[in-house]
Order: structure tokens, then sequence, then C-alpha cells
């Protein structure tokens, strides 16, 4: 894709950038981001009377198994984000939700401790982002990016298949060019690229201050165990991993259909690391004794981010979804939605120009980024943990606890689920964790973790 | 292939009349019917699919479960808590859109039924 660099976007601060009726909306990038806000665009559109013209330009085929119809994503759908889809009125279909996820199991050397849902319910969505891994039957699974993809033509909203060739300004409004066909121009343009997409370097050039988020390397997998021993073995939990590897932030498995999905995420994922992880006996003890895992299995190693752009939005252009900012590690489609909502809002009701975005729009993404900041002291903690056998012991322990009781605060069990999970921003996480109760009740678990007879027993 | 929420299985009652509630339910699969006690009878006031929701009043008001709600078959339902869907009204006011729609849309069905009603004995 190639921008027209000569005729950079000029900031326009006065008023008057407005959507009315005839408007033309380009989205590019058909993921969670694109078509959510497509999807609330339209539907704001709607409640207010005025006619839209949307149009998603996605090169992706999500009806297609393995990475030609994928984007590269670990497929959770968060207990917050099925809660709002809920109040949305969106249902998640059946086959979409490979695995309807009731509790996690959080895996240690220690030893492993199992989490149950609030109200033991499934209240996390363990989805394919396309049509499955490679190998798998086209007709088996139905993506999540396409069911959204259909929500948002439901609404009104047009796909242009294929990838943008170029670019440019046309007056003052974004003009794109689409393959065999003419440039089109609109109104506004949303960008929801994600940080995997070349296209990020051209809009850095475009002159409007957008600068693309810091990233780092993950690990995705997709292994074939046969859908009794997903059962068996995974049950409907998702499998967390807090061991003392070095470089590794986070490790998960998630059950879904006949795979189960494993995501890595850390510094710069790398094989060696992946083996080391695949060695430990916790991961060993969890998979078939007689499975291996083939060098043929579906994987990718997408980049996620972990520092948000620099101003993402300008005049008729706003970036949404992770080429924009995302929740730190977790819950990055829930936070697509976020993005995407408060676009959508923003440009429907407040205004186009990049005065209306940093007023109305910019205070989502900035309360994400600053809650990052949180995530990433939780992680450090986090970090600290993994590598102290006596911390981990305690955490364990104190879970356990919780566990076993019928009543009683669940200080642990609460943490662990949110910082996790992504159910609840870090913040909140931080301000549970610092709180004096829960200190004493730690370190009165590690303490008594680390009695000999304790240990013994283990 | 896989369902969210928690099932109950036909004829299970899933909200009790007078009992007090703090939270609301989303419909996820299959159906379930209103009922309200109406002189030892169950009247069945309305019967709600996929996607619709029940126990609304409970975020708003703080009185009793105003009808009993009971499974039609096999179903599926997500429970919303009160406090957490303030909390996310509070940062998203949008977010209330659809269940002002839902209750808007049962204050003009219920202001037919009362015309219909007044009608009727009109006619007598």
């Amino acid at each position: 894709m190639t921008v027209d660099q000569a005729n950079p976007a000029q900031e326009n601060h006065s008023p008057g950038l407005r959507l009315d009726d005839g408007s033309r909306v380009a989205v590019i990038g058909g993921g969670p981001a694109g078509s959510f806000f497509s999807y609330f665009l339209l539907q704001f559109a709607k409640r207010l009377g005025v006619e839209l013209c949307v149009d998603i330009h996605e090169a992706r085929n999500f009806a297609i198994p393995g990475p030609g119809g994928c984007n590269m994503c670990g497929g959770i759908v968060s207990e917050s984000l099925v809660q709002n889809l809920a109040a949305e009125g969106i249902v998640l279909p059946a086959n979409v939700v490979q695995r309807g996820i009731d509790s996690y199991v959080l895996h240690t050397d220690v030893a492993s401790v199992r989490i149950e849902t609030p109200l033991h319910e499934k209240r996390i969505a363990a989805v394919y982002r396309g049509a499955g891994p490679r190998g798998s039957k086209p007709t088996e699974w139905r993506s999540f990016d396409g069911y959204l993809q259909e929500l948002a033509v439901g609404e009104g909203a047009h796909v242009v298949r294929g990838r943008v060739e170029s670019v440019s300004l046309d007056g003052g409004r974004p003009q794109i060019k689409a393959p065999n066909g003419a440039p089109l121009t609109y109104d506004l343009v949303a960008v929801a690229v994600g940080v995997n997409s070349s296209t990020l370097k051209v809009f850095e050039g475009f002159g409007i201050g957008y600068a693309a988020p810091q990233t780092t390397k993950t690990y995705i997998c997709e292994f074939f165990v046969g859908r009794d021993a997903v059962e068996k073995r995974l049950g409907s939990s998702m499998h967390l991993f807090l061991l003392d590897i070095p470089r590794l932030e986070f490790a998960a498995l998630v059950p879904k259909g006949d795979y189960a999905t494993l995501c890595l995420m850390g510094e710069e994922i790398d094989k060696p690391l992946v083996q080391a992880f695949m060695d430990s006996p916790e991961v060993k003890r969890l998979l078939p004794a007689e499975w291996n895992a083939s060098p043929d299995f579906c994987h990718c190693s997408p980049r996620i981010n972990i520092l948000s752009a620099v101003r993402p939005f300008a005049d008729r252009m706003v970036f949404i979804g992770d080429c924009g900012t995302t929740k730190l590690y977790k819950d990055g489609i829930g936070t697509a939605y976020r993005t995407a909502k408060a676009a959508a809002k923003t440009a429907l009701l407040e205004g186009i120009s990049a005065n209306d975005f940093r007023r109305h729009f910019w205070p989502t993404c900035r309360s994400i980024a600053r809650d990052n900041q949180i995530g990433k002291l939780i992680f450090a903690v986090t970090r600290q943990v993994q590598r102290r056998r006596f911390a981990r012991r305690g955490v364990v322990r104190m879970a356990a606890q919780e566990q076993e009781k019928t009543g009683g605060r669940r200080r642990m069990s609460t943490v662990l689920w949110d910082t996790f999970t992504g159910s609840a921003p870090y913040r909140d996480v931080f301000l549970r964790v610092s709180h004096p109760a829960f200190v004493a009740h730690f370190v009165r678990n590690a303490l008594a973790g680390s009695r000999p007879k304790e240990i013994q027993s283990s | 292939m896989s369902e969210l929420g928690k099932p109950f299985r036909d004829g299970e009652v899933i909200v009790q009349q007078g009992d007090t509630g703090d939270c609301m339910y989303v419909v996820q699969k299959g159906k379930v019917e209103v009922l309200t006690a109406k002189g030892g009878a169950d009247l069945r006031l309305a019967v709600l699919g996929e996607g619709d929701f029940f126990g609304e009043m409970a975020l708003f008001e703080r009185e009793v479960r105003s009808a009993t709600v009971r499974a039609l078959g096999d179903v599926w339902v997500l429970t919303l808590e009160k406090k957490s869907f303030l909390r996310k009204v509070q940062e998203d006011p949008s977010l209330a859109f659809r269940i002002l729609e839902k209750m808007s849309h049962r204050i003009r069905e219920l202001d037919i039924a009362l015309e219909e009603a007044a009608a009727r004995r009109s006619a007598r």
C-alpha cells in the first residue's frame, strides 16, 4: 500500500467536520475492531435517522481454515466482553464458541489450583478468529471475525474484498484505491489493521503525528489433541502456567473442540523458550502421555502491542483496536470493542475532526494506556512470584484454601482471575493486592506453605 | 460447539416471583416463559427467546421479583450482576440503550393491552 505523501493530512481544528446523510466511511481491516466500529456506527446512525455508507476493506476470507482466514490471536472472548455483548443483544452462536470456559487452573511447580467462575457459569468464550487451524474441516467451525463481520453487514455495511492498494487525500478527504477499482473518496477512515500489518508504516509517513504501537513477539500454536482428550485432560478450563522460565511472562493452554491453543507471552518468544515450556513437567502432565507436538501444527508468531500508539487520530481519521491501543497482554478483543465503540460514538455524535477525536475518543485510549502502566507493575510482581518458590506456594495455598471454603472473601482467587483473564482493569487488581488484608493473608500462607511438613506433603 | 452461561432443564425455575434479586439474565439459547401467579394458577405473560433479557427491574428497583421465569425446554442463560453491570453503564451509558428500548417496547405493549381491555369492558 502506498500513500500520497505530497499532500499530507492537514489538521482542521475548526468545528464542522461531521457525518451527515450520505456520508461515506471506510474501515480498513475487517477484524473485531473494524466490524465493531461499523456495527455501532450504523446502529447509532439508525437511531439518529442518519443514512451512512460504510465500506469495510478486508483482504482475508474468514471462511478459509488456516492462516489465510485467521487474524492470529489466542481467541479468547473475556467474561467482561461476553457480558457487554449480551447487554448489546449480541449472542455468540454455539458454532462460534468452540468452548465455554467456566474455570481456570493455575499450574505451578509446587501444585495446581482450580478456580471457578463466579456463579459457576461458562462466562468466557474460546473462539477461532478464522475458520479453524490449518487442516481442520472448513464446515466444522465458524469464524468469530466472520460472525462479527456478518453483524456489521446486517446493519448495512458493505465488504470490499481485497487489500487496499493506496491511501491519498482528495481535497482533504481520504481516498482509497482498492484492487481492480477506481479510487473511492470517503468522509472518514477508521484504521483497524492491527499491529501485524506493514500498512501502519504508511500512516506514520502521512504527516499526522501518528506513531504505531511498540510491540513484542508472541507465540500461538494449535495442537490437535482430539475431542475426547481435550474433554478429559483440559475440560472447560483455561490452563494458566506460572513457571520459572526466563523471559516467559504468561502461558495459557485453551481447550477448543479437537484442539488446544497454546499462547505464550513474554520477551521475544523464540524456539528455545517454546521448547523449554513444552518440556516442563507441568505441561507434560497435562497432555496425553503418547502425545507429541508435530512440527506441522498450525502456529504463528504475531506481534502484540506493549506501548500504545502516539496520536491515534487526525482529521477524518481514527485508529482503533490494536493499531491504536490495547490492554496489555489480555482482552485484545474486548479493547477493540471499547475503542471501536468510542470512535463510532465520537464520529456520529461529536464530529470527525482531530479535535473531536481528542476530546471524546482519546480519553478511552488514554485510560487503557494508563491502566497498562499499572498492568506492567502487576506483571513485574508476577515475575517475582514466578521466580520464588515460597511465593508460588503462598499463591497456590491461599487460592486453594479459598476454593475449599463455601463462603468468605476470595481475595487471591479474584485477583488471579482478573489478572489472567483480563476481566477487570489492572487498577482494580492493584488496589485489591495492595489491601493490607490481602498482604497479611498472602504472607501468612507463604510462611505456612514453607513449613517443612507442608513442603513434604505437596 | 458450546454455549455460554448456565444450563436449565425444561420446567426449571430460573427466577421466582417474590424473591429478592440483584441480577438480570440474558437468554443465550432456547426459550423461557414469564409467569405470574393469579388465583392459584400461573398466567403466562410472555415467552422470551435468544438474546432477550429478563429480571432487569432488579437493576433499577429494590423490589422483589415481579414474575416467575421458567425454562421452556433446555435453556442456557447468562447472568449479569447488578453491581458490575451498573459500573459498565457508568463507563458507557449507551450500554443501557437496548434495555431502555425493550422497556419502552414493553410499555407500548402494555398500553395496547390496557386499551383492548378497556374496549372489551365498555363493549359489555
